[in-house]
């Protein structure tokens, strides 16, 4: 065969020699996420003697579940290759929608339980009907998810004023309010426990799934996706269906935790929510991400709300922190890429 | 050179036309594959060659013209439809997913399952990383390991995976789009070894390349494009590179009177 003659006339340059990285580095940089959990949780412990008591966990823990729902489904979106700025706004409109529904149901001797079942499913409904449009405008009508989701933000924060002319609703069944008040064994608040099974369902979803895995090709190459056979329009309408679903029952979490439903329930949610998956390891360009590293995330930032009053500063201190924290995530996650590249490169040489 | 049997020609292409647009891409291009034979589909940048092979691939319906699977008229809607008729494609641009590992890559769309429903069934990665491994050896593929994410994987070895997934998935025909443009010349032996593996077990194979030598070597058949249109159709033996390059460049459409 003549490729074979031509070998001995061509004669490739040696790879560059490039510095070994660090398998320790690469491990901590690979796993950092679990390593910033432990660090912040020890220095709040060292720092104030209230850190690790139970007042601290149900408070710390009881914050985590609107975000954690909300964050958990914009993992799908984030590693999809979207994003979805819309979900603050639909959870204040679920919540809203859910109250003003039990509330017309209570006026019209609903028994309890079918007023607090047909109101939970409003708003969960009102979400994913949300979600269900935003996709439907991401694929079909191929929009930037940026875009149209920014454009949801400002209909559902509108909407959930409109719904009852801007007031607040207070009137919320006493089933309710009590599920979000009680506690299983006097420590895990029922809100915690929904927020953990839907934590638990999404990342048997995104990791073990078909769905799943067509979730990070959709991220990571969506023309190979398209290529390799995945339906990308019908994939795409179900991960923001997904999310608006999850900001759906986070309005609903937040409604029973508060025992109101507020028309600004969720302004600013959605920053907090991309910010936790973020700092999990997703990445906005999509097809990276996971959701045990948005629980971590999620943690991470409810330690930071609480931690930062318990150790004596002012709670606005939370946001300037978390910022960093954010900031710090993306550059660890380049970090990594550029070790793993090398890491690669050697083991093929 | 693999032996061309006289079966109907697994895929037939007439009269293909695609335009884009006031731009005609492809104007009445004619092709056969046959099984187990190697057609080099030359011509220069902008000739077609691409347009052609995504048309075959299903990746773009072309704007008239008639395709046949072996003797049945077909019309290829989609990748996965082109995909499931056991047609595979090859592309420049490789169409791996970097984030996702090499036994994920080489199964995307047609994973293993367990039990489920819809697109909620669950992955059987065992069985996916198993059987990606076992044919990535018998292709003399090597990597570190299937569970290695393509994007941490060096160019050739990613091209290693893209063609191995391409061979191992295609019962009828195999497209390959510049498959060793980016690779070195041991690389390049070995994919010929590959593409010659894939004909000699009957699959129709078709390859756009501008290495002249590789179709000397590889091709049974060439069929050249000249500004979107198929201007000659030889048999191994009826041509050299210097001829090749003739029709590549057009200078012998030129001399037999047929510029347009």
């Amino acid at each position: 065969m003549s490729a074979v003659e031509h070998s001995d006339q061509v004669v490739a340059p040696p790879p560059p020699q490039e510095r070994v990285p660090n398998r320790a580095l690469v491990f901590v940089a690979e796993h950092w996420t679990v390593v910033a959990f432990l660090l912040v949780a020890l220095i709040f412990f060292g720092m104030s003697a209230d850190f690790l008591t139970k007042d601290n966990w149900i408070a710390t823990s009881v914050y985590a579940t609107g975000i954690l729902a909300l964050a958990v489904g914009q993992t799908f979106v984030i590693v999809s290759g979207g994003i979805d700025l819309s979900i603050g706004g639909t959870l204040s409109v679920s919540g809203m929608t859910a109250a003003v529904a039990m509330r017309s149901l209570g006026e019209h001797n609903a028994s309890p339980t079918t007023t607090i079942v047909l109101g939970v499913a409003a708003g969960v409904v009102t979400g994913l009907v949300v979600g269900i449009i935003n996709g439907f405008a991401v694929s079909r009508l191929r929009l930037a998810p940026f875009i149209v989701t920014l454009g949801m933000m400002g209909v559902t924060q509108g909407a959930a004023n409109l719904i009852n002319d801007g007031q607040q609703i207070s009137d919320i069944p006493n089933g309710l309010s009590n599920f979000g008040s009680d506690l299983i064994g006097g420590w895990l608040s029922w809100l915690v426990l929904v927020s953990l099974v839907i934590a638990v369902i999404a990342w048997l979803v995104l990791a073990k799934s078909r769905f799943g895995l067509h979730t990070y090709a959709l991220g990571s190459n969506g023309e190979a996706a398209r290529r390799a056979g995945v339906h990308v329009h019908r994939q795409t309408i179900m991960v923001y269906a997904i999310c608006g679903l999850c900001a759906g029952i986070a309005g609903v979490l937040v409604l029973c935790r508060f025992s109101v439903a507020q028309t600004n329930a969720g302004d600013g949610q959605e920053l907090n929510a991309i910010a936790a998956v973020v700092i999990g390891g997703a990445s906005l360009f999509g097809g990276k991400g996971s959701i045990l590293g948005t629980v971590l995330g999620v943690g991470i930032m409810a330690m930071l709300v609480t931690g930062l009053v318990l150790i004596g500063l002012q709670p606005f201190w939370q946001t300037v922190v978390t910022g960093i924290v954010v900031v710090g995530a993306v550059y660890i996650d380049q970090l990594r890429d550029r070790l793993n590249a090398r890491l690669g490169a050697r083991a093929a040489a | 050179m693999s032996t061309v049997s006289q079966q109907p020609a697994t895929v037939s292409a007439s009269g293909i036309t695609k335009h884009y647009g006031a731009v005609r891409a492809l104007d009445g291009v004619d092709i056969e594959l046959r099984p187990g034979e190697i057609v080099g589909l030359l011509g220069d940048n902008g000739a077609g060659k691409s347009t052609l092979a995504s048309i075959l691939s299903g990746a773009v319906v072309p704007t008239t013209g008639e395709l046949s699977i072996e003797g049945t008229p077909t019309r290829i809607e989609s990748p996965l439809h082109a995909r499931n008729i056991g047609i595979e494609m090859v592309f420049q641009d490789l169409a791996l997913a970097p984030d996702l590992t090499i036994a994920e890559n080489m199964f995307l769309g047609r994973e293993p399952l367990r039990r489920g429903s819809g697109p909620f069934h669950w992955v059987d990665r065992r069985e996916m990383e198993r059987r990606s491994a076992q044919e990535l050896e018998a292709l003399s593929v090597r990597v570190r390991s299937v569970k290695a994410r393509c994007g941490d994987l060096s160019g050739g070895q990613r091209q290693g995976v893209a063609i191995a997934r391409a061979v191992v998935w295609s019962s009828k025909a195999l497209l390959l789009d510049e498959p060793t443009a980016a690779l070195g010349v041991e690389q390049q032996a070995q994919v010929a070894n590959l593409v010659k593996d894939v004909a000699s077990r009957g699959v129709a194979v078709m390859l756009i390349t501008h290495n002249m030598q590789q179709v000397m070597d590889l091709c049974d058949r060439v069929v050249v494009l000249w500004r979107g249109r198929s201007v000659a159709n030889l048999k191994a033996g009826e041509y050299d590179i210097e001829g090749l390059v003739q029709w590549i460049t057009g200078a012998k459409v030129m001399q037999q009177g047929g510029s347009r």
